[in-house]
């Protein structure tokens, strides 16, 4: 049986994996150990599973372990990395490059670099959200000391050309540092490859718990960061704190099982994705957002012209999806990335993000589709725009009576 | 966002959807609000003898709140005369819809919708009346 409402929201959190959980569950009671406490055996055992699972972290991305710094998720690790690194090299220069489809824990960050004295250039991308080498490469100055580029992008899936970003910062000398939230479990990271000097993760985007996540940060050739969070000198100095046993194990376990499963689970998702966007493509108007082929298979976002994404959300509310809009006038903005890939507002507006996971089943995404179909039509016939638009009305020469 | 049970009833089964025909004898069109904006409401009068509204249509593109808005609007304007309709005030609506701070405007765009149809009419009628 069909279990509602259905779960098609995956980029915005994952279940934790029941193998996961199970892994976890030893490490609240009986081994309770702080993983610091050198003098017995509840600290040993404790820190024996830490340091296992920064190996399986490390396994995942091709990374030594000893390059993993333990956080609280990937806004701490880009608060980390971003701070930590400007601050570090500021004697170098103060100019940072960004993208201004980032997340919101990369841009907020820029904004306080900015407070603090940094001058910050957010790029814009192409009308498929991929960023363009050539305009990258032409913002970088001599007083360039950092650049931050997403992996996989949380609302449109694609994924940035990394590896050709990470040759040309480490032909300038610039730092490179890569938000790789959405990445980890579905493309192949293999850092000893990629020119990436500081890339973060997080636990609760691959099936792993809320609440813990990691910061990688290169060896060879060193990296060096100025700390944000001071006390015991934990994580070689990188981030005090007690480490979190249950989480880190968590997390070990869900990162061991990516690295297992991606391949097969990756064409599994592919094709339920595949049917989705085929269930939907003969309903009118319909438009992808962000490019189609440099992009996770788990991710679909899609706008259905002339209907309203608040509206259709509550229309659909038997999926649990989001959307990237609701009408500016109740402070709800259009997505700020749909925005940056150019797209009319109209379309900003009628935007919807379906991301698909571990437990997504070809029931689920038919059951969606019927759903879509049936509901799109409604709206529309409740749109005044798509009245307009049947007859033969060109939206863009309308004097609209805004207010 | 959770929605009030009015809202739900009127968005689930929105009443007096469609338009009118363009030449058919006293309709004027209210149109407000704007595609960038994410919301565009258009209401539709039908205006019989000393000036009573007999009937109303409208479509709407914006959120749950926006529709539900504008449905009501339609059934609080029928039988009223022109200048009464035009007492309907946003707070009325807000009132009967249980809308939350955030959705008052869409209260306000329906208000609008009302008046945008009136002058619509008005204008059509400014030789007659
Ligand atoms: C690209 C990206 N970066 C950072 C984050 C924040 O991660 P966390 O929830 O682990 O702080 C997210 C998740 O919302 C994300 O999608
Ligand atoms: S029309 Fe803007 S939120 Fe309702």
């Amino acid at each position: 049986m069909l279990k509602l409402p259905i779960y098609l929201d995956y980029s915005a959190t994952t279940p934790v994996d029941p193998r996961v959980a199970e892994k976890m569950i030893p490490y609240l009671f009986e081994k309770f150990g702080n993983p610091a406490s050198r003098s017995h055996s509840f600290g040993w055992e404790a820190e024996a599973a830490v340091e296992e699972a920064r190996e399986e972290v490390a396994k995942l991305v091709n990374a030594d372990p000893k390059e993993i710094v333990w956080t609280s998720g990937a806004t701490e690790s880009n608060n980390l990395a971003l701070k930590g690194a400007a601050q570090f090299y500021s004697g170098k220069g103060k100019h940072v490059v960004t993208v201004k489809t980032e997340h919101k824990a990369i841009l907020d960050t820029c904004r306080e670099l900015e407070r603090q004295g940094f001058e910050v250039t957010y790029l814009d991308v192409r009308d498929n959200g991929l960023l363009d080498l050539e305009v990258f490469k032409a913002v970088l100055r001599p007083d360039t000391i950092l650049a931050s580029v997403m992996f996989v992008n949380n609302e449109i899936g694609v994924i940035q050309p990394i590896a050709e970003i990470g040759e040309i910062c480490r032909a300038r000398g610039v730092i490179f540092h890569v938000d790789a939230a959405q990445a980890t479990g579905k493309v192949v990271i293999d850092l000893e490859a990629l020119k990436v000097d500081v890339m973060s993760f997080s636990a609760h985007k691959t099936y792993g718990p809320k609440g813990i996540g990691a910061l990688y940060v290169r060896r060879k050739p060193r990296v060096r960061l100025t700390a944000q969070l001071h006390g015991g000198g934990h994580e070689r100095g990188f981030r005090s704190g007690t480490l979190p046993t249950h989480q880190i194990v968590g997390m070990g376990e869900a990162f061991r099982l990516a690295r297992l499963e991606m391949g097969a689970e990756s064409e599994r998702i592919r094709m339920l994705r595949d049917r989705l966007l085929k269930g939907l493509s003969d309903i009118d108007e319909v438009y992808v957002n962000g490019d189609l082929e440099q992009r996770v298979p788990h991710n679909l976002n899609i706008s259905f012209a002339y209907v309203e994404g608040e509206s259709l959300l509550m229309a659909i509310k038997d999926l649990a999806v989001s959307s990237g809009s609701a009408c500016t006038s109740a402070s709800l903005e259009p997505s700020y990335v749909l925005r940056a890939l150019g797209r009319e507002d109209e379309l900003a507006h009628s935007s919807i993000r379906f991301t698909l996971g571990r437990f997504t089943t070809e029931e689920e995404i038919d059951y969606a589709i019927r759903l879509l179909h049936e509901k799109i039509g409604r709206l529309r016939e409740l749109s005044p725009l798509w009245e307009m638009v049947q007859e033969g009305v060109d939206l863009s020469t309308v004097q609209w009576a805004a207010h | 966002m959770s929605y009030s049970v009015k809202v739900l009833d009127h968005y689930e089964n929105p009443r007096n959807v469609g338009s009118f025909g363009k030449e058919e004898e006293g309709v004027a069109t209210g149109m407000v609000g704007a595609p960038a904006c994410g919301d565009v409401m258009k209401l539709q009068i039908k205006v019989g003898k000393g000036g009573v509204i007999e009937d109303a249509k409208f479509k709407t593109y914006g959120c749950g709140s926006a529709i539900a808005s504008s449905s009501l609007v339609t059934e609080w304007v029928k039988g009223k005369t022109i200048d009464q309709a035009l007492d309907i005030k946003n707070t009325q609506i807000a009132d009967e819809l249980a809308l939350p701070p955030v959705k008052i405007h869409c209260s306000i765009l329906a208000e609008d919708a009302i008046k945008a149809a009136v002058a619509d009419y008005r204008k059509k009628h400014a030789e007659s009346v």
